[in-house]
């Protein structure tokens, strides 16, 4: 693979709007996930009457479940809509480009 | 301090250790009569086995083949594989049980050890498979000079592929001594010819679809256990939690968030050590490069994911209604003493669930899945010692890529009986010893020292090969110096009175110094090295974004 295709790719306009879409995409992501997660555990560490809140009056179980099962699954089904969005639309721009540098 | 607060402490310590960090220091236990039922089972699962690696004997002809599978494994098989390697012994062991003794706290937890896949696919997963072909070496020295970083990265893989080694194989000798009845050294040797065995004439092939297995069979498991526990209940898990808290000492605060993790910066160390640890795992990053592109390497993480988080709820699960099935039944205790011990230690109550519920057969399968877990995850290990061995140093360091298909093979396959003879030694020579520093190295080195490299070298252009070879070096030295100063070897080890270094994860002091000196180093750097290293982001960048010269998938 030579050197030469790299630099078409590079100069391609439509290859710095398909690496920006997509990191911005990753790391919006990313944010969601990691900023989630630390935020609950400060919740633990600053606030965990929070955490034992009750879900309904009289019940036992506390909202610390629910939140923990949200952030499993919310992130889980995020890492669903990234999956779907890159091997959709991102990797048809992405064939796009690879075959104009190599036409 | 009663016998129940003891069993506590011992418990929560063996599992900051090994939970925490998904490994599998089990703690000494006590040999139990043979457990003909699970040996059966476990036998049944071997010959099952067996009959798959003489398959993959006959596909495993070139390099390619034994690294990676020829590239030929699919998004959802590799899914499957990854969540085998990642549910380990101690993922259903050691989380069910933080859950029987601290209720939520285990559930939180279990939260740390999963928010790192999503992070992993977004940021690493496309661009991994992109540049890689067999090792994390070959990303981390693409651009860099060979000789220097390949070894390094090298290095690095071998290191945390051998403490981790180390740890598997003390867990699997006190887990098969207690599930089976096994002597301790029959135990490691068992697990050790097996591994080799698996390794060295199926390859990545083999132990890809022994973990496969092996993940199906756990979650098929753990969803009867969860059905049957729940059955119990009228399948209500506020019931469930009600009876759980009349039934805990505790009452009411299991709960609630615990003393576990009432440090904050302890809590964000350890997470950030598990978090960034896994994504700097040899035999984990190892299975990207098993699928043919980047597009079935996200739909791996994906199905991962989805196991892994459906996986760590139910066991969460499990460890709920196990205090009110096992905690207040006399027949699990020691002396039938349910303010006592456990019968074979604070790691059981899933074990003893699985008996109360499905009786001898049920118990005798978990056993049987709980030693497949073992064998899966060695067997990936084993591969990522042998793949730096032959792949990086053998053939791109020592004969500068001058050596042969054969030759390169001959080595992988004699690096890994070595590496199985090395860790059937080292699992005998510290059964009684004291491991879960083990665990915190294993995970502070991967974290601190892999994980830098290997993301700064994809997403950093200014990435020299000074700079990266004394960060690492930096994130090295002071990941082993704060584990030396922490409880797990100063006090435990040692026998010093208190530690110097007060938490148990390093990573987060570790890793931002790992960090800073790679870029300083690398920023002062104007050496004629530096401007190669940086001239060849750019062809890099456009392979990792785009997929262009990835290695491509054999035709199998």
């Amino acid at each position: 693979m030579s050197a030469e295709i790299y630099r078409k790719v590079r100069a391609n306009p439509r290859f710095s709007e398909l690496e920006g879409k997509r990191s911005r995409f990753a790391y919006l992501l990313s944010a969601i996930v990691l900023i989630t997660y630390y935020a609950m555990m400060m919740l633990v560490a600053f606030a965990p009457e929070v955490m034992r809140t009750p879900i309904s009056a009289g019940s036992t179980l506390t909202i610390g479940v629910p939140i923990g099962a949200v952030i499993i699954i919310g992130s889980w089904l995020l890492t669903g809509w990234f999956v779907n969005r890159s091997n959709g639309e991102f990797d048809r721009l992405n064939n796009e480009i690879i075959q104009e540098a190599t036409k | 301090m009663s016998a129940r607060k003891q069993l506590l402490g011992a418990t929560l310590l063996t599992l900051m250790g090994a939970a925490a960090y998904a490994a599998d220091a089990i703690g000494a236990v006590q040999k139990q009569p043979l457990n003909m039922t699970a040996i059966g089972m476990f036998f049944v699962f071997v010959v099952g086995t067996m009959g798959i690696t003489y398959w993959a004997a006959s596909r495993t002809k070139s390099t390619a083949d034994f690294y990676t599978a020829g590239g030929g494994i699919t998004g959802f098989q590799n899914g499957l594989a990854i969540a085998g390697d990642y549910m380990s012994a101690a993922t259903l062991l050691g989380l069910s049980a933080m859950t029987f003794s601290k209720g939520l706290d285990g559930f939180i937890y279990a939260i740390g050890f999963f928010v790192g896949w999503p992070v992993i696919l977004f940021l690493m997963a496309e661009r991994l498979r992109n540049l890689g072909k067999f090792t994390f070496a070959d990303i981390a020295s693409y651009r860099l000079d060979q000789g220097t970083i390949r070894s390094f990265a090298a290095f690095g893989s071998l290191t945390v592929v051998c403490f981790y080694l180390i740890v598997q194989m003390v867990g699997a000798g006190q887990l098969i001594k207690l599930l089976f009845g096994l002597d301790y050294t029959t135990a490691v040797i068992v697990v050790g010819v097996l591994m080799v065995i698996y390794v060295t004439f199926g390859g990545m092939i083999a132990t890809t679809w022994v973990q496969i297995i092996k993940a199906c069979l756990m979650l098929f498991g753990g969803t009867v256990l969860l059905f049957l526990s729940l059955s119990q209940f009228g399948f209500s898990l506020e019931t469930a939690a009600q009876k759980a808290v009349e039934a805990h000492k505790d009452g009411i605060k299991i709960m609630g968030p615990g003393s576990l993790l009432a440090d904050p910066v302890n809590a964000v160390s350890l997470s950030l050590g598990l978090v960034f640890g896994t994504a700097g795992l040899p035999h984990i990053m190892m299975r990207f490069f098993t699928v043919p592109n980047a597009k079935e390497a996200r739909k791996s993480v994906f199905v991962a994911s989805g196991c892994i988080g459906y996986f760590f709820m139910v066991v969460c699960a499990l460890g709920l209604m196990a205090i009110v099935i096992v905690g207040t039944n006399p027949e699990f205790f020691e002396g039938g003493n349910t303010a006592g011990k456990l019968i074979g230690g604070g790691n059981m109550p899933v074990m003893h669930l699985a008996k109360a519920v499905g009786g001898n057969l049920f118990l005798g399968f978990m056993s049987a899945v709980a030693f497949a877990t073992i064998l899966a995850v060695v067997s990936g290990l084993a591969l990522a010692g042998a793949s730096a061995i032959a792949h990086d140093i053998y053939a791109r360091v020592i004969c500068k890529g001058s050596a042969s298909e054969t030759q390169e093979m001959r080595v992988s396959k004699l690096a890994t009986v070595a590496l199985g003879v090395v860790a059937v030694l080292l699992g005998i020579l510290f059964e009684k010893q004291n491991i879960a520093f083990l665990v915190g190295l294993t995970f502070g080195i991967a974290a601190s020292t892999n994980f830098p490299i290997l993301i700064l070298s994809m997403y950093w252009k200014g990435l020299t090969t000074r700079g990266a070879l004394l960060g690492g070096l930096v994130g090295l030295i002071s990941a082993v110096a704060l584990v030396v100063l922490s409880k797990a070897v100063w006090v435990v080890v040692l026998g010093n009175a208190a530690p110097v270094f007060p938490y148990e994860q390093p990573a987060l002091f570790s890793m931002p110094l790992a960090f800073f000196f790679t870029w300083l180093f690398s920023v002062t750097d104007s050496s004629a090295r530096a401007k190669t290293d940086k001239a060849g982001f750019e062809d890099q960048y456009v392979r990792s974004q785009t997929g262009i010269g990835a290695a491509a998938a054999s035709a199998h």
